[in-house]
């Protein structure tokens, strides 16, 4: 950007261990990325702490009831052309929000290049895939709830706590993936519309990036702990 | 804080890893997922099962924070200012795993 950041910044900072040393004792900013991504990553460390404690009260419910869990590999099996294919739905779930994933770190890697068209097509691509993502978890809710009935403090397969642990951990999560489809969406249109090169910084993009990914990060420990455990 | 001394991300870390590493990993995650997706399919049971899922959980969980994430190019400053918090997690996991058995164990001696 400008010359003061070589400045500013020593030339050569140290790697390793010192260099954690050095970036806690010198009289600087400790952690040398933009604040924004700073901040962000602290986010994530908070909903981090979210997550667990879904996850841990999860655990904690499963150890204990006396009755059976439903098995969820028969619970969201799908019969697709005839063909009855245990928890297919959320198979696809996954490798679409892997994707996604996978079109956002493009989408960063385009925003050190400054590329706009290629960032925001790729964002959108991403948000996209984010919304057919919601658009599963809304058709697995209404089949849960209105054809096998499961609800909040009961269902017919076997232990009542499935349903509250259920709806709260995936609704959670389908939560955060629906903030992050319009967050993707705005920074998106405004990458388009050249309002970073205006600013000349493309932070935003990666920090936007860095939720995405946690998104996913969060459904890869879903995706073990209560459909496939 | 002046915008001057804000470090832009190409000078954070590398600028230069190509598009082919993300397509990479990509495609890793897309077989790590499948893995796990044919524990159940297979129908695996047991210890052979868990260890498993947990395996394809931990590799899915590295690759996506250390290359999607960047994770491996920060400094260790950041990084341990945020994969160290979370391990005081494992400490109430295995907290709430023995309140659980205990819960477990008198529930059976009280209502069955």
């Amino acid at each position: 950007m400008t010359d003061s950041i070589s400045m500013t910044q020593p030339e050569a900072s140290q790697e390793g261990v010192p260099g954690l040393v050095e970036d806690w004792s010198a009289d600087k900013q400790t952690f040398p990325v933009p604040w924004g991504k700073a901040m962000m990553w602290i986010f994530l460390l908070s909903d981090t702490f979210i997550f667990t404690i879904f996850l841990t009260a999860y655990m904690n419910v499963r150890m204990t009831t006396t009755v059976d869990w439903p098995v969820p590999s028969e619970v969201f099996a799908l019969t697709i052309f005839g063909n009855h294919i245990p928890l297919i739905l959320i198979a696809i779930m996954t490798f679409i929000l892997i994707s996604s994933s996978g079109t956002m770190a493009m989408a960063v890697n385009f925003s050190y290049r400054r590329d706009r068209k290629k960032v925001a097509i790729l964002m959108l691509i991403t948000a996209a895939f984010g919304l057919s993502f919601v658009g599963m978890q809304v058709f697995e809710w209404s089949k849960l709830i209105l054809e096998e009935g499961v609800r909040p403090w009961g269902n017919p397969m076997g232990a009542a706590q499935f349903g509250s642990a259920f709806f709260m951990i995936t609704g959670f999560h389908g939560f955060h993936v629906s903030i992050g489809v319009i967050y993707l969406t705005v920074v998106a249109l405004k990458v388009l519309r050249g309002d970073y090169d205006k600013k000349g910084n493309y932070e935003i993009v990666e920090i936007t990036g860095l939720y995405w990914h946690f998104v996913d990060l969060v459904w890869v420990f879903i995706f073990a702990f209560f459909y496939l455990w | 804080m002046s915008e001057a001394i804000q470090p832009s991300p190409e000078q954070t870390h590398d600028e230069g890893h190509p598009i082919s590493v993300y397509l990479k990993v990509w495609a890793l995650l897309f077989v790590l997922s499948t893995l796990s997706y044919l524990v159940d399919y297979w129908d695996f049971q047991g210890i052979l099962r868990w260890s498993l899922i947990i395996t394809f959980m931990i590799l899915k969980a590295g690759f996506i924070i250390a290359i999607f994430m960047h994770m491996a190019w920060e400094r260790l400053s950041l990084v341990y200012a945020i994969l160290m918090p979370p391990l005081v997690l494992l400490v109430l996991i295995a907290l709430m795993a023995s309140e659980a058995n205990y819960t477990f164990l008198t529930r059976l001696f009280f209502f069955l």
